[in-house]
């Protein structure tokens, strides 16, 4: 029999359930609350891939980079540890703690390393630290067969796996692990994507987004984001869309309010109502970044260090709640993913398509 | 002895029981196919002169007439066809270079017809036109990516020359000369309609048109008729045109006889005297001169217009294409080898160039490896026969697309390929008055406003399909295409997948 093509190989259509659950004031909970958020909307997904983010999780290695990697076999290993020693300081490295769960079978290796890029390298490459990492984790992804970068952020990481997501939370001990910003996604590819490497969230540096969807721009996208030195391996919407992001809001300094209203644009005839100054704006975003347009159904949670943004596509054809009880904010799929680690809101709201929802931190963490 | 080598390939049909003698037929056809016998006292047709343009057809009150393919012959061979033997026959007589007109016809993949379309099913969802918004609008030019802010934190919005379009399908080059005034007329009419662009081609600006000139592009090209100050600047866009994909490596020539005062004083040469267009452009003998010739026409109109490069699709054309975007163009339109003309030599047009969906498909894809695609717009043409192929034409990497043939039947061409006759019957590609008075201007403006307007509804229904709610989302989208017939080679040219894959 032919070997199943694996993810990157082939595009995967999936339906998915996302949660994000954030304290605006810094305050640090444990992954079990996201572990529980998402663990209600079980249906949503099939068992074939689920993973957390976690922020503020590393506090004792904040200002190193943090990589969490997968290795298929000790050759990948080798070769990608060989690229990260050249490239990098190591200041830590270890296995990631797992526990075992019958469910969760064909794990690879998975490493964590906390890292600075070497100061010679860093001077030779003329780039900016954040590009310099960028550039060297597209390298390993796209070069390395066998190795995957799964989060390669300061003081936070990505954990997923191939599995429902509440027993992947259980097989990483995220109770064990406290941050002021958790998402969680449960996924239901329609294919088997064949490696862990597919599941979500999908991060680069301090990026991570979690998708629901399926996007009908994908191709327009990828092909004009693989312009810009970056590599769409895995082939799925997460990765196109936060290769956008980080193009658009790191590279260019586009704020994400802007940055939303690329990707999920208004319509011709809402702008055409606006004043002067806003329809230039946004006539203006509409025709130079194009491209980013993302058509098609999607909900996503992009999570970076200093909060998070909710955002449905132009026609809302995917479910989004968000609410809101003290310091705390919560963004899910279904609202019952927020009632169950709170049950009494302050306030729930419903974004509208393309319209961006966005929390940030309120003092510095 | 008089021998006549070469006969008609079609006949002139006529049913007499229907024929009422009422000499429509004669008055109509300019070729003199159809005459009164008064012995006989019945209508006959000569068909050696008949060019089949369907004129008498479809003017026939009674339904008397009809055109049918000769079943006269020559000896059954597959390496000679009639077109083989009687051309020979024509140059032997001659010693003349065969001419012809409209695209190419002969029988090369069509890629069109082996590229078919996607469409959603459950895992997203189509979306209804009739009840969603379904937005074809469309801008050409640069694309800039680096963003700047004022003091206020709000974008400072100045960006290189646009042209905005409602849906991106525009009106190609066809100058005044090779097509009559009314032709004219009426393409720029339906652009500032439809909210699009026509071309003026090579031939100038008729005074009359410049009041349309918000939707007009002005050609430049080698020829330079027509070309002054005001002429620029009364564009919306300056097109250079470098070549013309029925003739590429070629010029243009345009007979004395449809050099009318009109026509003459529009290009600005003499009455009478043919307008010949020079292969190359003689200031532009490298892509360094080109640049120069952007430059220029930018300075001249104060870098507010945008400048298209339009070339031929050629063998080399991603690399072309590359040096063009690199030399200032705005915008580069690509001319397939099937794209039409009012002449051109018929080796030429039948043998030199390439596919349009080839060219395309390797200019998208070099640009964007070399990291250029957003610095300009890519129209393509040669041909578009339908939505489907304008559709299939963006999801290749079209930005928008010129239709040229296709408007032109919309007009009533009946491609007889005889335009360098100057004698259309239907009133478009002729400067014989009686002949171009056929063709109203209002009702020509209206086929085409209806042509568009019915392909932008079925692009909509497309797209909704596809359950992209946006033409920026279709654009370079391969993903969409899917090949039926194709080989791994093209297959890989196009940058798409096969059929069930």
């Amino acid at each position: 029999m032919d070997r199943i093509k694996k993810e990157g190989e082939i595009r995967i259509p999936s339906g998915c359930a996302i949660s994000g659950i954030f304290s605006k004031q810094g305050n640090r909970f444990s992954g079990q609350t996201a572990i529980d958020s998402i663990r209600v909307m079980h249906n949503r997904s099939n068992g074939l891939g689920g993973g957390f983010a976690g922020y503020g999780i590393y506090p004792e290695y904040k200002d190193y980079y943090a990589f969490h990697i997968f290795y298929m076999d000790s050759i990948a290993k080798k070769e990608c540890m060989d690229f990260l020693e050249a490239h990098f300081d190591m200041i830590n490295l270890s296995k990631i703690p797992t526990r075992k769960i019958p469910s969760i079978t064909d794990e690879p290796m998975i490493w964590r390393y906390f890292l600075s890029p070497l100061p010679t390298k860093l001077a030779e490459s003329q780039l900016e630290e954040d590009e310099y990492v960028a550039r060297c984790t597209i390298s390993v992804n796209s070069k390395i067969k066998g190795a995957f970068i799964v989060s390669s952020g300061k003081n936070m990481g990505v954990f997923k796996a191939q599995g429902y997501p509440e027993d992947v939370g259980d097989f990483y001990k995220l109770d064990e692990y406290r941050g002021y910003s958790w998402t969680a996604h449960g996924r239901y590819p329609t294919n088997t994507p064949g490696w862990w490497g597919g599941a979500h969230p999908f991060s680069l540096l301090n990026y991570s987004v979690v998708h629901n969807g399926e996007i009908s721009s994908y191709d327009a996208n990828r092909r004009y984001i693989e312009m810009f030195g970056y590599k769409c391996t895995l082939q799925t919407d997460t990765e196109v869309i936060t290769y956008m992001i980080d193009f658009l809001n790191r590279k260019k300094k586009i704020d994400l309010k802007r940055v939303a209203h690329i990707l999920a644009a208004p319509f011709w005839s809402t702008i055409d109502r606006m004043n002067d100054q806003q329809k230039q704006e946004y006539k203006y975003l509409r025709n130079n970044y194009e491209s980013f347009l993302v058509t098609g159904p999607f909900s996503i949670i992009v999570s970076y260090e200093n909060g998070l943004m909710a955002l449905n596509d132009r026609l809302k054809l995917r479910s989004l709640v968000v609410g809101e009880k003290d310091d705390m904010v919560y963004m899910a799929s279904e609202e019952e993913a927020i009632r169950v680690v709170a049950p009494k809101l302050d306030s729930i709201y419903f974004p509208k398509g393309g319209e961006p929802y966005i929390v940030e931190l309120e003092k510095e963490v | 002895m008089i021998v006549n080598l070469i006969q008609s390939e079609y006949e002139v049909i006529r049913d007499q029981n229907r024929c009422i003698n009422c000499k429509l037929c004669e008055q109509q056809c300019s070729n003199g196919v159809n005459y009164y016998d008064k012995k006989l006292k019945a209508m006959l047709s000569d068909e050696s002169k008949c060019v089949n343009c369907h004129r008498c057809v479809a003017i026939c009150p009674t339904n008397a007439l009809k055109i049918v393919k000769s079943q006269h012959c020559f000896k059954t061979n597959s390496n000679w066809s009639h077109h083989d033997i009687t051309n020979i026959f024509r140059q032997a007589q001659t010693g003349g270079v065969l001419l012809s007109s409209m695209g190419n016809p002969k029988e090369y993949p069509v890629y069109w017809d082996k590229i078919l379309i996607n469409a959603s099913q459950v895992t997203n969802p189509s979306i209804d036109p009739l009840r969603e918004p379904m937005e074809t609008r469309t801008f050409l030019g640069k694309k800039k990516l680096d963003i700047e802010f004022d003091e206020n934190n709000n974008i400072i919005t100045k960006t290189k020359p646009q042209m905005e379009l409602k849906i991106p399908i525009m009106f190609g080059g066809m100058s005044y000369g090779s097509i009559s005034y009314n032709a004219h007329k009426s393409l720029a009419c339906a652009a500032e309609k439809l909210g699009i662009f026509y071309n003026t081609g090579e031939g100038g600006l008729h005074e009359d048109f410049y009041v349309y000139s918000e939707n007009t592009i002005v050609q430049v090209a080698s020829g330079r008729f027509g070309v002054h100050p005001n002429y620029l600047k009364a564009g919306k866009a300056i097109e250079i045109k470098m070549g013309q994909g029925a003739k590429p490596g070629i010029g243009g020539h345009l007979p004395g006889r449809k050099i009318t005062k009109e026509v003459s004083k529009t290009r600005m040469i003499p009455e009478g005297n043919a307008a010949i267009s020079p292969a190359p452009h003689h200031d532009i003998y490298s892509i360094e001169d080109l640049r120069q010739l952007v430059y220029m026409l930018k300075e001249t109109t104060n870098y507010e217009k945008p400048i298209i490069v339009k070339i031929a699709a050629v063998h080399n054309i991603g690399a072309i294409a590359s040096g063009i975007a690199r030399c200032g163009a705005d915008i580069i339109a690509i001319d397939g080898f099937r794209g039409g003309t009012g002449a051109a030599p018929l080796r030429i047009r039948d043998n030199v160039g390439i596919p349009i969906e080839l060219a395309l498909a390797s200019v998208d894809k070099r640009l964007r490896e070399e990291g250029i695609r957003n610095e300009v717009s890519l129209v393509a043409s040669g041909t578009i026969r339908s939505s489907a192929d304008v559709i299939k034409a963006l999801a290749l990497g079209a930005d928008a697309v010129y239709i040229s043939t296709s408007a032109l039947i919309a007009l009533g061409c009946h491609l007889c390929r005889s335009c360098h006759l100057g004698k259309c019957n239907w009133g478009i590609a002729t400067q014989i008055k009686s002949l171009s008075d056929r063709l109203d201007p209002k009702e020509g403006c209206e086929n085409l406003v209806n042509l568009i307007n019915a392909w932008k509804r079925e692009i909509k229904e497309m797209m909704g399909g596809m359950g992209i709610n946006s033409i920026e989302a279709l654009k370079g989208n391969r993903l969409m295409l899917r090949g039926i017939g194709l080989s791994e080679k093209e297959l890989e040219i196009l940058g798409i997948q096969h059929a069930g894959e």
